[in-house]
């Protein structure tokens, strides 16, 4: 009896040891994070005023602003939507729906997929350059921006509806089949249609990395000072990671407060999607039982 | 009696697993014939070659012929897509799909097609009706298929089926997810559905192919043992493994 005793007395002292370390490291990681986010907003918050949001950067960091950065941010993420979702789904339709999956070159090409996701962003900045720039001559546009990033993404977007396909069960599969229904049309019918919130998640949340990507973008020709906004596909852009950095390079303080700013855009902006990401999920989520 | 569907010497493999071995049978017209057999010995796989469901699984191969009106069901040339629509198929666990309920029962129909638009309000009460379903759900067209139980789940999915006005319905145990009150529901439907349609039902349940089915075929590891008259089939089984199955002997 004493014996049990003691044992369940070690347990119970184990359990605690081990419930005190991970808090421990939760704060940890928790202090680390919000010292951060706390010192960017008390730098940045002063001067994060509508003026800031509306004018063109300038060389004195009291007038300057983002909005050319804002505008080639915008254009340059929609852009890798339109690019990287039709391509991405599309693939993914192919390679559950229509594929051989015991075809050697599908097993190759989905692990390569996955493999593709893990390649650091600058290497698709490098090919970007390679490719887009030079090879079709397309030069450091907008659009060679916008084709970069989908490069970037399409793994992601890729493997995330594959995920979202496959959880379609196959019982419905099966039942639209027998009804005489085409393999087209239950795609369109049934499959997509209760895939596309998991899709969607996955694409606002690849994109929304992409937008705070900087690497590859600088590759390919971004500027982090424009004093114009793009107005077609083949201009010259900037984007908000670009004049964040652009700024934080400078000696004088007063950029280092209008890069907080521009990191604090960049984080509401995030927050936004993310959010929207999860509000899909939830409201959308359809139940199968 | 006419005969709908005709198998003749119908061999059928998963890989190397050959899982139907010389299958011989008629299948009458406006009849319901019952499947029966211990788990494992077929009949789903049964039915899933008369409506080339099979197709879907990888690596399966079937020999013979299934003659349906004249057609050779196994031909590869055959327009699966049609077959499908004259062949319905109704599965084990109701799995409507995730929309209203009318749009269920037109799902096929505006995919195919070949229906106007302002005959859909008819197709979907006259399946509706057909299935039984109508006046539990006439006032709720619009919600989801899910908010139903089971079994009027299961006679949308027959409803869904009927809007593609097939000749025969394949119904792989219907009921076996249900309970008595949703399933003698099923049953009494079944009557009224053989006048118009060819019923293959699998079942589990020996009783319940002694009350619906006209005849009876009994399956044993991927054989047929024994097919004629359900009547002749309970009263008085020709062949001894039959005898055991129906009175029990086997699980
Ligand atoms: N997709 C498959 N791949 C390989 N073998 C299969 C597959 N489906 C069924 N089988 C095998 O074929 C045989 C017949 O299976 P089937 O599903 O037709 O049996 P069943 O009579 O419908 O059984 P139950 O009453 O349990 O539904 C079984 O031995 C089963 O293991
Ligand atoms: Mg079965």
């Amino acid at each position: 009896m004493s014996n049990f005793k003691r044992k369940l007395k070690r347990r119970h002292l184990i359990n605690n040891l081990f419930m005190v370390l991970l808090v421990f490291v939760i704060s940890i990681s928790f202090l680390v994070l919000g010292t951060l986010l706390l010192e960017i907003f008390l730098r940045g918050y002063k001067t994060l005023t509508w003026d800031f949001i509306t004018s063109m950067p300038s060389g004195r960091a009291s007038r300057a602003g983002i909005l050319p950065a804002l505008i080639g941010s915008f254009g340059v993420i929609a852009l890798t939507a339109l690019i990287s979702i039709p391509i991405g789904v599309g693939t993914a339709i192919y390679l559950t729906e229509y594929a051989d999956k015991k075809s050697k070159f599908v097993k190759l090409l989905q692990l390569n997929i996955s493999n593709l996701a893990g390649v650091p962003a600058i290497v698709y900045g490098i090919l970007g350059l390679a490719v887009f720039s030079q090879l079709v001559g397309l030069g450091p546009s907008l659009i060679v921006g916008a084709f970069t990033l989908s490069l970037l993404i399409l793994p992601v977007i890729i493997v995330s509806a594959i995920e979202a396909i496959k959880a379609v069960p196959n019982s419905i599969r099966e039942g639209s089949y027998a009804l005489g229904v085409t393999r087209w049309k239950t795609i369109t019918g049934v499959i997509l249609p209760m895939a596309t919130p998991g899709i969607m998640t996955g694409s606002i949340l690849a994109l929304s990395r992409a937008m705070g990507e900087a690497a590859p973008l600088i590759m390919v020709g971004a500027v982090g000072f424009v004093t114009f906004l793009p107005n077609s596909l083949l201009d010259r852009y900037s984007a908000l990671p670009l004049i964040v950095f652009n700024w934080t390079s400078r000696p004088q303080a007063a950029f280092a407060e209008i890069a907080a700013s521009g990191i604090l855009v960049m984080l509401i902006l995030l927050i936004i999607t993310n959010l929207t990401a999860i509000i899909i999920r939830n409201k959308t989520q359809i139940r199968v039982d | 009696m006419t005969v709908k569907v005709k198998v003749e010497n119908l061999n059928f493999y998963y890989g190397d697993f050959q899982a139907l071995k010389n299958i011989n049978i008629e299948i009458h017209e406006n009849k319901i014939t019952a499947l029966i057999g211990p788990s494992g010995c077929g009949k789903s796989t049964f039915i899933k070659t008369i409506d080339r469901m099979y197709d879907l699984i990888e690596d399966t191969r079937a020999d013979g012929h299934i003659l349906f009106d004249e057609m050779d069901i196994l031909k590869s040339d055959v327009d699966v897509v049609e077959l499908r629509k004259r062949i319905g198929m109704v599965f084990q666990k109701p799995n409507p799909f995730p929309k209203s309920i009318s749009e269920n029962v037109l799902y096929a129909v505006k995919r195919h097609g070949d229906v106007n638009k302002v005959a859909f309000n008819e197709i979907v009460e006259n399946s509706l009706r057909k299935a039984s379903l109508w006046d539990e759900v006439k006032s709720k067209l619009h919600q989801s298929a899910f908010s139903l139980s089971g079994g009027q789940q299961q006679r949308l999915c027959i409803a869904r089926t009927l809007a593609t006005k097939p000749e025969v319905i394949l119904m792989d145990e219907p009921t076996s997810a249900l309970d008595p009150i949703a399933t003698s529901k099923i049953e009494e439907l079944l009557q009224e559905l053989k006048k118009e349609y060819t019923v293959i039902i699998v079942t589990h349940s020996m009783q319940q192919a002694a009350r619906i089915s006209d005849y009876t075929g009994f399956f044993l590891n991927g054989e047929l043992i024994e097919f004629g008259n359900t009547k002749d089939i309970f009263t008085n089984p020709k062949d001894k493994r039959t005898e055991d199955y129906i009175t029990g002997r086997y699980g």
